[in-house]
């Protein structure tokens, strides 16, 4: 039955979570290849972009800053982050907006 | 590029080609790999330099065999004490393969980038293949070894430090507008994958992001071909010597599939589907 979390259907970070979670809840522990791959990942993030993690939260902060000057934005559910399409690195930004209170007329 | 071969009474001389067998990471298996991807080669009848550009800490000599009959190396000919053919050590199995020997006593300043581009360009006209054993590291060795290449080959084990240093060098091949590098996984054990303790081979290819040209398996041959200084490529019975084999072919242009490294279903179709969707 597990296995089927593993499947390729999942989108990457859902299945981690969800296989780790049933490895959690069955009382597993994590693979070591799992682990060596989901580490790899970050590191590389890193080692591609040379952007230290102190700095990357700097820039999020910044970000967010800049862009709440425009519009306000729920600052809590912002999510940014360094993504892979396969060798490119990708910055990705995922700010909600807060609800617009419109002023009913009439 | 003309893709027709016409049947006429031309024959196009085809110049050799430069093959880099870098990594990064030092003791993944380079030496090894050029030395049996030159054998295949020449066990193919093509012809074959194989180039030694690790100075000072010289090793293809020993791995095919021929550390008895050097008496010129790489820094003699770059220096001019001795001609390009007086430097060449012929192999014991093949006429057409050659070793290039590295010097032992001197440092890697004592070759530059542009000497090695004027040594394989020197190769080229009269050889098929001539491949450059690169020195790990990241500085002035591996300068050289790639500075001529036409293609570059990064090996790799599935283990984390070998996965890192091999994406480093990724990117510095790109960066020196040398790429795409492919990707050769080697030393993979089948049963530490299966049980989920050793990176697959997908998983590598995942985070690596380049094209595969090899992934090749364990194997104790290895050790005891390289005790003889005989290159296990030409051993029928060995999985890796036909991994290796196998690279030989692709770099030739034939498609051949990825050899199976376990027997359940799951990896080798996987892979094999992962390599036709990257690149061409």
């Amino acid at each position: 039955m597990v296995f089927l979390i593993e499947s390729r259907g999942f989108s990457a970070p859902e299945a981690t979570e969800m296989s780790s979670f049933i490895d959690r809840l069955l009382g597993r522990d994590q693979k070591s290849a799992h682990t060596a791959k989901e580490r790899m990942k970050l590191v590389l993030v890193h080692d591609r972009t040379d952007i230290p993690p102190s700095e990357m939260d700097q820039l999020k902060d910044e970000l967010i800053d800049v862009i709440s000057r425009h519009v306000e934005i729920e600052r809590g559910g912002a999510r940014i982050e360094m993504t892979q399409d396969g060798r490119q690195q990708r910055l990705i930004a995922d700010i909600p907006l807060r609800p617009v209170r419109r002023q009913r007329s009439g | 590029m003309e893709s027709e071969e016409e049947v006429g009474p031309k024959e196009e001389i085809m110049p050799g080609k430069v093959v880099t067998v870098t990594s990064g990471k030092g003791g993944v298996g380079k030496t090894t790999a050029t030395a049996n991807i030159g054998a295949a080669l020449a066990s193919n009848g093509k012809k074959v330099v194989c180039v030694d550009a690790d100075i000072g800490l010289r090793n293809l000599d020993v791995v095919l065999g021929l550390e008895n009959r050097i008496v010129y190396d790489l820094v003699d000919i770059v220096e001019g004490r001795c001609r390009l053919r007086q430097a060449m050590i012929r192999d014991k199995h093949f006429n057409e393969l050659y070793l290039i020997p590295a010097a032992q006593t001197r440092d890697k300043s004592a070759v530059s980038p542009s000497d090695m581009v004027r040594l394989c360009d020197e190769l080229r006209p009269d050889y098929d293949w001539i491949i450059i054993d690169s020195p790990a590291g990241i500085e002035r060795g591996f300068r050289n070894a790639i500075a001529p290449a036409d293609i570059v080959l990064v090996i790799t084990n599935p283990e984390v430090s070998a996965v890192r240093d091999a994406d480093r060098i990724i990117g510095l091949i790109e960066a020196e507008e040398k790429g795409p590098a492919l990707l050769v996984i080697n030393r993979i054990k089948p049963e530490m994958v299966k049980r989920g303790d050793m990176l697959s081979a997908d998983d590598v290819l995942e985070l690596l992001a380049v094209e595969l040209i090899g992934l090749i398996p364990e194997d104790e041959h290895i050790v005891m071909s390289s005790n003889q200084g005989s290159p296990i490529a030409l051993n029928g019975k060995s999985k890796a010597g036909e991994a290796f084999r196998n690279i030989a072919r692709r770099l030739d242009g034939d498609e051949v599939p990825f050899l199976p490294m376990e027997d359940n279903n799951g990896i080798f179709n996987r892979v094999a589907r992962l390599f036709r969707s990257g690149g061409n």
